[in-house]
């Protein structure tokens, strides 16, 4: 077991990408994902892999996708204003099924908005993004151990399903020092028949497109995708689940806001109030079974998010709106305190919003 | 014996392309660049977005299809992705110099061993007939229907002299295929380009000045002649820069 060390959110996402594998890695400065960048500059020269500044978000995203088509594990990160520049490269990513992995260290918005942390990027990342029917694997992290720990698990997950993955974490978890123990990838690295590699006269052209002109081939491409989605609806939930043994109240929340959740539920359990938590992991594929399962024996949910109420649509949606679902949140860089969130629990419990 | 055929690294599917377009000319100049340096085992091609969209189905090697004005970014991290590889773009003027400057600027400032093909026909094609950032002053397209202005739209962009400029770029050079003597500079230029590529020169552009019958409402020998008589002269052709020649040459 290695030992545990003290890093920057942004920092051990980096090096653990580079223990997954990744040695390409596509970059443009934006605040508060910049470490991301200045830590594969300094890192991948001297372990033989590409670090490689690009002229704008949009360039790096796509020489992410000429990195992948050409078979490698590539990666680009960014916050929210850069991810909207990349959202035409992730939409022709998911549109040729090819996989890697995107980060957005999350700040306030719209527009320019904020350098503060935030969460509000939520339906941009899990409804697609960019134009046309899509998804991408959406990864939340809410302790630096996870920023690393995702990575690896973004990208094998990527590589299994020939999609896209992100990694949606938010100024908090890119910016804070927790201990971090870095692991080794265990899984093989994918077969790859599809990428670019060159024919060597061997074999015919591998072409990677997502153009196709007749209706009825694309209707078909995308009929083909989703049937692939569905699997991953299927297999790949994740969520962690926090004194739900007999909870009444159900705190929903990932990132940061889990964090400050996960003290509001103590709090409440201390004044005789069943509260629970159900943290997603994988925010695409939503955890509605974990959610479903929970309808079952809640009264109401509390959906803690820093933004205006984005997943709170998904929590009615897993749960079919059977039971209330009150919202707690801060925008704009703001963060819940753990007594608004108590407060939040104890009107939910009292039967009121 | 035979005197005459096909490159091997086109296929045989028929090209979609309007008569009278000179396209097919310049994917048989590539074609045949890259059967003469004997690299289509190692060769991946990005096709652009215009009318030459297609072109990973005419080119016998890897290809992908980027996304409107990014292949130069695309093949950047396919090159880099393995160096060993030979990677071109084929991309035309509204792709290139107008939704793409950036990515082109900056894939030749930073020297990127790739090749890049630049067809320049100074309208858009496949959309219809629009002004293109290399369309000519005064000339009439759908977007530009009493003649582009210049007062109001300002110029043309000339990528070549553009490029010059950059200490990054390797070798460009810009080339027509409107006649017999043109187009033999052409395959000349191009091969000179791969071959660059193969040598670890850095970046090269090929600027093929080249013909869109269809949308400029001209015969296919007419629109030969339009292209010598006006295009020409505003984009001189040659070489604007070799720096191996010219450091050869010192």
């Amino acid at each position: 077991m290695a030992d545990k060390i003290l890093m920057k959110g942004n920092e051990a996402l980096a090096e653990a990408a580079i223990m997954a594998g990744c040695r390409h890695y596509f970059g443009y400065p934006i605040t508060p994902q910049t470490e991301v960048a200045a830590y594969m500059a300094k890192r991948m020269p001297k372990i033989g892999g590409c670090f490689l500044q690009a002229e704008s978000e949009i360039a790096a995203i796509n020489m992410c996708i000429g990195a992948a088509a050409a078979g490698k594990r590539a990666m680009t990160s960014s916050s929210s204003p850069g991810i909207s520049l990349k959202s035409e490269g992730i939409s022709y990513m998911a549109g040729c099924d090819l996989p890697a992995l995107i980060v957005n260290v999350q700040r306030g918005g719209p527009g320019l908005g904020g350098i503060q942390p935030s969460q509000s990027d939520y339906f941009q990342a899990t409804r697609g993004g960019g134009h046309g029917d899509y998804h991408l694997l959406v990864l939340a992290p809410s302790s630096v151990q996870e920023m690393a720990d995702l990575v690896s698990k973004g990208f094998d997950l990527a590589e299994k399903y020939r999609m896209p993955c992100m990694l949606l974490a938010d100024g908090t978890m890119g910016q804070m020092m927790e201990p971090v123990e870095l692991r080794e990838r265990e899984e093989a690295p994918a077969d790859k028949p599809w990428a670019l590699t060159g024919t060597e006269n061997k074999r015919k052209p591998n072409i990677i497109n997502s153009l196709a002109l007749e209706p009825q081939e694309l209707e078909k491409w995308n009929e083909e995708r989703f049937k692939r989605y569905d699997i991953v609806r299927e297999n790949e939930q994740m969520s962690q689940s926090y004194r739900m043994e007999d909870a009444e109240i159900c705190v929903v929340a990932f990132g940061i806001a889990a964090r400050v959740s996960q003290n509001a539920v103590d709090m409440a359990r201390a004044k005789g109030i069943k509260a629970g938590m159900i943290r997603p992991i994988t925010l695409w594929p939503f955890p509605e079974k974990a959610l479903k399962a929970a309808a079952g024996q809640c009264k109401a949910f509390v959906s803690v998010e820093l933004n205006m109420g984005q997943m709170i649509e998904d929590v009615k949606l897993s749960i079919e709106c059977s039971r209330p679902v009150s919202l707690c949140c801060r925008t704009g860089g703001m963060i819940p305190s753990p007594d608004e969130v108590l407060a939040a629990v104890e009107r939910a419990a009292e039967g009121g919003k | 014996m035979i005197v005459f055929e096909k490159p091997k690294a086109l296929t045989d599917a028929p090209l979609h392309y309007c008569p009278g377009c000179t396209h097919g000319i310049i994917h048989r100049l590539v074609a045949e660049a890259i059967d003469s340096l004997d690299i289509a085992g190692k060769t991946i091609g990005v096709a652009s977005v215009g009318c030459s969209v297609f072109a990973y189905n005419y080119f016998n090697v890897d290809m992908v299809q980027a996304a409107h004005g990014r292949a130069p970014a695309v093949a950047t991290g396919v090159k880099r992705a393995d160096p060993s590889k030979i990677v071109f773009t084929y991309q035309g003027d509204g792709d290139l110099a107008s939704i793409g400057t950036a990515e082109t600027v900056h894939a030749a400032a930073r020297g990127e061993n790739i090749t890049v093909i630049f067809v320049n026909n100074a309208i858009y094609g496949m959309t219809g007939g629009q002004m293109a950032p290399t369309s000519l002053p005064g000339q009439v397209t759908q977007t530009s229907p009493y003649g582009r202005d210049v007062n109001t739209v300002g110029y043309p962009v000339r990528i070549c002299e553009l490029l010059a400029t950059l200490d990054g770029t390797g070798y460009v050079e810009r080339v027509a295929v409107n006649n017999v003597k043109n187009v033999r500079n052409a395959k000349k230029a191009i091969e000179k380009a791969f071959r660059r590529q193969t040598e670890g020169k850095g970046f090269s552009l090929i600027e093929v000045l080249s013909t869109c019958p269809t949308n400029w409402g001209k015969t296919p020998e007419g629109a030969t002649e339009w292209l010598e008589q006006n295009m020409i002269p505003y984009y001189p052709l040659g070489v604007y820069k070799d720096k191996y020649a010219e450091e050869a040459a010192k």
